[in-house]
């Protein structure tokens, strides 16, 4: 909020100030999903609730592994509404309610929703940095130069962002997606669709980026586009999971 | 202690004018030849100050003599400012706002070599290091808190920033300049002062091609090699006197499928226009046009005198609190030099 109105008023400064707001949002997510795992004896993640708290903690951790690595400081102005977002909606939604049976706690199971999350942590931020690079490229088209152009990261960096992020979404949500055949119960068909469904989404948009049959700006609308079908299909996932 | 300031600039003076009195008389000289306590010259391509401290005044036709070796001289031109006036003047120099570009930066580096200058020969006493080192302050607090110095205003400048933001680091970066005008020696110049090692010039002439290439530290091409070169660079500057259009959308498609990854830089500064319009429509491709440039320079103006308001309140700001810091001080020195009885009947009580 203090960033868009300081780019409002002309007088935004590169600082730590989105870092360390995310930061400190960060601990106390960390202590809310400490506290629900001890009460649970398990991985916080049972419902649709817990799915969009441990999400938004996974949006915050990547920003801060990769938002100061790639000096995408302003990255944390987009982030941050992100964030609200997921933890409003997850707050005011009437989709804390327990699962229905008590499933008994699987390492396994664990590891493949928390892995999940954190992919999906990743693709938030390549939708993030996807769109701060169409931003950017519509100034650079139009001739348009507002305040926010100077802030930006260039383009280049920008694109470099979003390969790595894909990348390190995709490596994630890999291994999440082969830790689900471990699992002890059968897993519902919906939920392993959607999943396999996300899988070859992000694969094909790094295929597009590999064997250059998107230019880069296609490559951050399709960031977009994935992680809006994503959070759907998580939806889906979720849903059928607390159905079974 | 009277704090005033003696010089002319680019409003009161013109090139010539300042010509004769930038000869570099040192500091210490106006100290001996006019009588001052402390004093410190600023020179820069648009301006010739004497910032002085002293007990007596001093007269400005004493300074200007200072200024220029010749004993007859004419000073209408010179102006003055002392105490608040002259203390509200140096926060706007040193913040860009009395330049000739407004928000320029130089300006403050000059001012801090000039106050080291003076310092290291001595002429600088504790007056002129407070009054500089609020200036200073001032100086960065207008250039954090507001757009002063935000954007380039110079056709050069705004292509170069323009292919940073697009490229990031531009020493990786492959730069193509066809035809050898003398905007395209500018900008091509401007490009390598920030960084850019890959220089390759084309034009139709070979000799203008190798002259360029030779200024610029740049290697020539033959004009008939440069859309195979084309292929291979990020940046594109064009500025012939071709009267159809050398790159059209058509001739950039086949290109373009090959790098698609690769965004591609067109300064086109050649009228009339050596590129095609339509191509900036092209997936990747940023076309800029001398009108474009011209128009982005125009909107970082704009940008800066819409800053100048809070630039000035800030500089107000600053003002009054050093004249406050600067009173109080005075007062001291008036209590404990003048009446130093006083000041130990004060510590006796």
């Amino acid at each position: 909020m203090r960033t868009i109105v300081a780019l409002r008023a002309h007088t935004f400064q590169q600082s730590r100030f989105n870092f360390f707001a995310i930061a400190a949002g960060f601990i106390l997510q960390s202590a809310f999903l400490y506290l629900r795992g001890h009460a649970e004896h398990r991985c916080p993640l049972t419902n649709l609730f817990e799915v969009f708290i441990f999400l938004a903690w996974s949006v915050a951790l990547i920003y801060m592994l990769v938002g100061p690595a790639y000096r995408l400081s302003l990255m944390g102005a987009f982030t941050a509404p992100l964030v609200v977002i997921l933890q409003v909606f997850a707050l005011l939604a009437p989709i804390d309610v327990p699962h229905a049976a008590k499933m008994p706690a699987d390492p396994w199971l664990e590891f493949h929703a928390s892995i999940s999350m954190i992919a999906y942590g990743a693709f938030a931020l390549a939708c993030i940095a996807g769109a701060m690079y169409l931003v950017q490229d519509r100034q650079l088209k139009t001739h348009q130069i507002r305040s926010i152009f100077y802030h930006l990261p260039p383009l280049s960096d920008l694109f470099a962002a979003i390969t790595r992020l894909l990348w390190l979404g995709f490596i994630l949500y890999t291994l999440g997606l082969a830790s689900g055949f471990f699992v002890g119960g059968p897993l519902p068909r919906l939920q392993i669709i959607c999943a396999v469904g996300v899988w070859i989404l992000y694969g094909a948009i790094l295929q597009g980026r590999y064997s250059r049959w998107f230019a880069p700006r296609r490559i951050a609308a399709l960031c977009i586009f994935g992680f809006a079908a994503a959070l759907t299909l998580l939806w889906g996932i979720t849903f059928s999971a607390q159905i079974h | 202690m009277n704090l005033f300031c003696v010089g002319l600039s680019h409003h009161t003076a013109n090139v010539e004018t300042r010509e004769i009195f930038s000869a570099n008389r040192e500091a210490d000289c106006v100290l001996r030849d006019a009588g001052c306590a402390e004093a410190l010259v600023l020179t820069t391509c648009n301006r010739v100050e004497v910032y002085g401290a002293s007990q007596n005044p001093v007269a400005t036709p004493d300074v200007a003599r200072c200024l220029s070796r010749k004993i007859d001289i004419d000073h209408s031109a010179f102006y003055r400012h002392e105490n608040a006036d002259c203390v509200q003047h140096l926060f706007r120099v040193a913040s860009g706002l009395d330049s000739m570009v407004v928000g320029e930066t130089e300006v403050l580096g000059q001012a801090k070599k000039a106050y080291e200058s003076a310092r290291a020969c001595g002429s600088a006493g504790p007056f002129l290091h407070r009054l500089f080192q609020r200036a200073f302050r001032a100086a960065k607090e207008v250039r954090s808190q507001t757009e002063i110095t935000r954007g380039a205003v110079s056709v050069g400048s705004v292509a170069v920033d323009l292919a940073a933001k697009i490229f990031g680091d531009l020493s990786r970066c492959k730069v193509l300049v066809v035809g050898a005008g003398e905007n395209a020696e500018r900008t091509a110049r401007a490009l390598s002062s920030r960084g850019v090692v890959d220089l390759r010039v084309s034009n139709r002439s070979p000799e203008r091609a190798r002259d360029l290439a030779a200024n610029v530290g740049g290697t020539a091409v033959p004009f008939e090699d440069w859309p195979e070169q084309f292929r291979k660079i990020d940046i594109l500057i064009t500025s012939t006197s071709a009267e159809a259009p050398l790159l059209t959308p058509a001739q950039f498609e086949s290109t373009l499928r090959e790098r698609i990854d690769r965004p591609l830089f067109v300064i086109d500064i050649g009228v009339p226009r050596n590129v095609d319009p339509r191509v900036n429509e092209m997936n990747g491709v940023y076309l800029y046009d001398i009108d474009s440039l011209q128009s982005v320079a125009e909107q970082a103006r704009a940008t800066r005198l819409q800053h100048i308001a809070a630039a000035e309140k800030i500089i107000a700001e600053h003002v009054a609190s050093f004249e406050e810091t600067l009173a109080r001080g005075l007062e001291w020195r008036a209590r404990n030099i003048a009446h130093p009885q006083m000041r130990i009947a004060e510590q006796g009580s």
